[in-house]
C-alpha cells in the first residue's frame, strides 16, 4: 500500500479532472481516475489501488469495487505487459477473426484468457471495438491494429517483445490511417 | 457524387487542426448562432430541418430539444453520446478522429440553443486515443475564444469536457450513460422521468449522438428549410454509413438519404460490390440490433420497387419483411456466410453486454447464447429452434431498456428468413461446412 501513490503529474491531472464536476458530484471522476490508476500501477486495479482511488474521492472502497467490476476495461487481476484484445464480433468474424485468434494462440502457446509465462502477453477476446471496416483487428494498449494478416500479427508481436514495455490505454499512439 | 455536409473537407490536409478547419468555414455556425439568433429561433431551425437522431432511434432532434425543462436556477446539461459500441458501427470514431472540430462546433451551437453552460462528450474507453484528439481541439477552441467565459463578447459561457467510459455497450443507452457519467455502474434508469426532465445529477439534460450534434452545423449554416430539401421525405439530410463485411471497399460513407441500397452496395462510389465477385446473401443494415434481411428483401420492397437508404424505406415491410436504418452500421454477408454462426456472435455479444437488471434480458440472452452454441456445435435439436423463437418473443417488450429488444430482433429475423439453415445444422451437423473466413489475398493486400 505504501507505494501506491500517483506521481506528481498524475495527481495534478487527477485534481484537474475532479474539479470539472459540480460541488458534491466528485464521484463522477471515478472512471477517469481508475484509468489513470490502472495505467500507472501495473495495468490492473489491485485492492490497494482501489483503496487509494477511494481515498482521493472520499468514497468507500466497496463503491470503487462495485464500479470497477462492471466495466470490461478494468482488470481486477494482473495481466501481461501487452494485453492483446482481439475483436470476435460479427464484422470481424466475417473477415477472419477466429483464424487470427487461433493464430495468436498458436504463436503465443496460450489459450484465450491466459498469460504467457514470461508475463509479456495476455490474450483476451472482446466485443466490437468500432473498427469493423478494418477487420480483423485487435487493440494493444491505446493502439488499434487493423486489417490483420498472419504476417502482420507476427510483426506486431515481435515489435512488442523487442520494446518490452507495458502498453496502456493512455499511450500516445499513431493516429488512424484510413 | 452525393452531397457531403459532414465530410466535405475530410480530405483537406490538416483539417484535424484549428487553423485549417477555420479557413474552411469552421465555426461559422457558432458565429451565426450566438451573434444573430435567439436560442428559441435555433431550436425552431433544427425543427424545420427535420434532423433526426443519428444514434439509432431516429427521434426528431428539434422536438427532443423543445422538451428540455427549464426550471429557474437549475443548471441544464448537454451530453454527447460517443459511446459507439453497436457492432458494425464506426462512423463516430471516423468523424471525431478526422474532423474533431465539427463536433466541438456543433456542441457549442447546440449548447447555446439549449441554454447549457456545461457540456460533456462521453466517449467509449477503447477510443482513449481520440480523447487526446478531442481535448486538443477543445483546447484550441478555448484559445480562440469559442469556449470559456463571455464567448464572442456576448456574455455567454460554456465549458466542454471529455468523459471517458471503460468498456460497456450498455452505457450507450442514454440513462445508463448518465449513471456512468455520475461515476456509477451503467445500469439503465426506469423512464419516466426522461433525461429532459431529470438527467445528469437530476437536472434537465439532452443526450445526442456525435453525428446528430455535428449535423447541427450544416443545419445552422444553410438554414433548416434548405437542409430539409436534402434527402427524401422525412429522412432529411445526409447520413454516415459504416460499411463492413464482405465488400470491396469497407469504410465510412456519407450518403444523401434516398439512394438505393443496390447503388450503395454495388457502386464504386460506395462499397464497390461483393468481395471476390461472390453473390450477396444477407445484410444487417443498421447495426447488430436490427433485423437481418436476405438479399432480395434488402434490395427490393414487397411491391417490386427498389429499397432506399432512408428511415422509411428500410423499415418498409415492418418486422416481417423490413429492417431499420438504426445507427447505420451496414454489415454485408456473401453467399458463403453461415447465418447461424453470425447470429451466434451477436447472441454472445448481447449476453456479454446485458447489465443483468431485468430477468427476461439477463436469463434470455444467456439461454440464447447457450442454445446457439449448441446448434453451431452440432448438438442442436429441432425443439431448440422453437425454444430460441419462444425465448426471444418473451424478452421483447418486457425489459427496462431496449437492449432486450435489440437482443431479440436478430434472433427472430434470422429464424424468420433463414429457418432452413438452422434445420440443416440440426439434421446434418457434419454436412454443414464450417466456414473459414481468413482471406490471405485480401488480408495481405491490406497490409
Ligand atoms: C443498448 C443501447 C445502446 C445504445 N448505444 C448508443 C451509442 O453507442 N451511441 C448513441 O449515440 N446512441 C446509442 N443508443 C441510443 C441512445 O439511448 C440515445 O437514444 C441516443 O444517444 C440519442 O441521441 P440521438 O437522438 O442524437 O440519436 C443506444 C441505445 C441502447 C438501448
Ligand atoms: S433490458 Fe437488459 S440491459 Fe436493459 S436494463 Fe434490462 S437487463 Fe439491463
Ligand atoms: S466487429 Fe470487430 S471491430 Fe466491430
Amino acid at each position: 500500500m505504501a507505494d501506491i501513490k500517483f506521481s506528481e503529474d498524475t495527481l495534478a491531472l487527477a485534481n484537474k479532472i475532479i474539479a470539472r464536476y459540480p460541488e458534491g458530484k466528485q464521484k463522477s471522476a471515478l472512471l477517469p481516475l481508475l484509468h489513470l490508476a490502472q495505467a500507472e500501477f501495473d495495468g490492473w486495479l489491485s485492492p490497494a489501488t482501489m483503496q487509494y482511488v477511494a481515498s482521493l474521492l472520499q468514497i468507500q472502497e466497496v463503491e470503487v469495487y462495485e464500479v470497477a467490476s462492471f466495466y470490461s476495461m478494468f482488470n481486477l487481476k494482473p495481466v501481461g505487459k501487452c494485453l492483446i484484445e482481439v475483436c470476435r464480433t460479427s464484422s470481424c468474424w466475417l473477415r477472419g477473426a477466429n483464424e487470427i485468434i487461433e493464430h495468436l494462440e498458436n504463436k503465443l502457446g496460450i489459450k484465450e484468457g491466459q498469460t504467457t509465462p514470461d508475463g509479456m502477453f495476455t490474450l483476451k477476446t472482446v466485443e466490437c471495438l468500432g473498427s469493423c471496416g478494418s477487420a480483423p483487428m485487435m487493440q494493444i494498449g491505446a493502439q488499434y491494429h487493423e486489417n490483420l494478416s498472419y504476417e502482420k500479427v507476427d510483426g506486431i508481436l515481435d515489435t512488442c517483445k523487442a520494446e518490452g514495455t507495458r502498453k496502456t490505454y493512455l499511450d500516445k499512439v499513431v493516429v488512424d490511417k484510413y | 457524387m452525393g452531397k457531403k455536409l459532414l465530410l466535405e473537407h475530410d480530405h483537406v490536409p490538416g483539417i484535424q487542426g484549428y487553423d485549417v478547419y477555420r479557413k474552411n468555414g469552421g465555426y461559422a455556425s457558432v458565429e451565426k448562432a450566438i451573434k444573430t439568433m435567439s436560442p428559441e429561433a435555433l431550436v425552431e431551425e433544427v425543427k424545420k430541418s427535420g434532423l433526426r437522431g443519428r444514434g439509432g432511434a431516429g427521434f426528431p432532434t428539434g422536438m427532443k430539444w423543445s422538451f428540455l425543462a427549464k426550471p429557474e436556477g437549475v443548471p441544464r446539461y448537454l451530453v454527447c453520446n460517443a459511446d459507439e459500441s453497436e457492432p458494425g458501427t464506426f462512423k463516430d470514431r471516423y468523424l471525431m478522429s478526422r474532423i474533431p472540430h465539427i463536433l466541438v462546433e456543433g456542441m457549442i451551437a447546440s449548447s447555446f440553443a439549449l441554454g447549457v453552460n456545461k457540456a460533456f462528450i462521453y466517449i467509449r474507453g477503447e477510443y482513449y486515443y481520440i480523447v487526446n484528439i478531442l481535448e486538443k481541439a477543445i483546447e484550441e477552441a478555448y484559445a480562440n475564444g469559442w469556449l470559456g467565459t463571455n464567448i464572442l463578447g456576448t456574455g455567454y459561457n460554456l465549458d466542454l469536457y471529455v468523459q471517458v467510459g471503460a468498456g460497456a455497450y450498455i452505457c450507450g443507452e442514454e440513462t445508463a450513460l448518465l449513471e456512468s457519467l455520475e461515476g456509477k455502474r451503467g445500469n439503465p434508469r426506469i423512464k419516466p422521468p426522461f433525461p429532459a426532465i431529470a438527467g445528469l445529477y437530476g437536472c434537465p439534460t439532452v443526450v445526442n449522438n456525435v453525428e446528430t450534434l455535428a449535423s447541427v452545423v450544416p443545419v445552422i449554416n444553410m438554414g433548416g428549410d434548405a437542409y430539409a430539401q436534402i434527402g427524401i421525405g422525412k429522412s432529411t439530410g445526409t447520413k454516415l454509413i459504416s460499411a463492413s463485411g464482405h465488400i470491396n471497399k469497407p469504410g465510412v460513407y456519407e450518403i444523401e438519404m434516398g439512394i438505393t441500397v443496390e447503388d450503395f452496395i454495388y457502386s464504386d462510389e460506395y462499397c464497390g460490390g461483393i468481395l471476390n465477385g461472390k453473390k450477396l446473401k444477407a445484410v444487417v443494415a443498421g447495426g447488430s440490433s436490427v433485423p437481418v434481411l436476405p438479399a432480395d428483401k434488402i434490395l427490393n420492397l414487397a411491391n417490386g420497387e427498389k429499397r432506399l437508404m432512408s428511415y422509411e424505406s428500410l423499415s418498409d415491410g415492418g418486422f416481417g419483411g423490413g429492417t431499420m436504418l438504426g445507427s447505420g452500421g451496414f454489415i454485408v454477408m456473401d453467399e458463403t456466410t453461415s447465418i447461424v454462426e453470425n447470429l451466434f456472435t451477436f447472441a454472445r455479444f448481447y449476453h456479454h453486454e446485458s447489465c443483468g437488471q431485468c430477468s427476461p434480458c439477463r436469463e434470455g440472452t444467456a439461454w440464447m447464447e447457450k442454445i446457439l452454441h449448441k446448434i453451431v456445435d452440432g448438438h442442436g435439436t429441432m425443439a431448440d429452434i422453437d425454444l430460441l423463437w419462444e425465448i426471444q418473443a418473451k424478452i421483447e417488450g418486457n425489459t427496462i431498456c431496449p437492449l432486450g429488444d435489440a437482443a431479440a430482433w436478430p434472433v427472430a429475423s434470422a429464424i424468420r428468413h433463414f429457418r432452413s439453415e438452422f434445420e440443416e445444422y440440426v439434421s446434418n451437423p457434419s454436412g454443414v461446412k464450417k466456414n473459414k473466413h481468413y482471406d490471405s489475398v485480401h488480408n495481405n493486400v491490406n497490409v
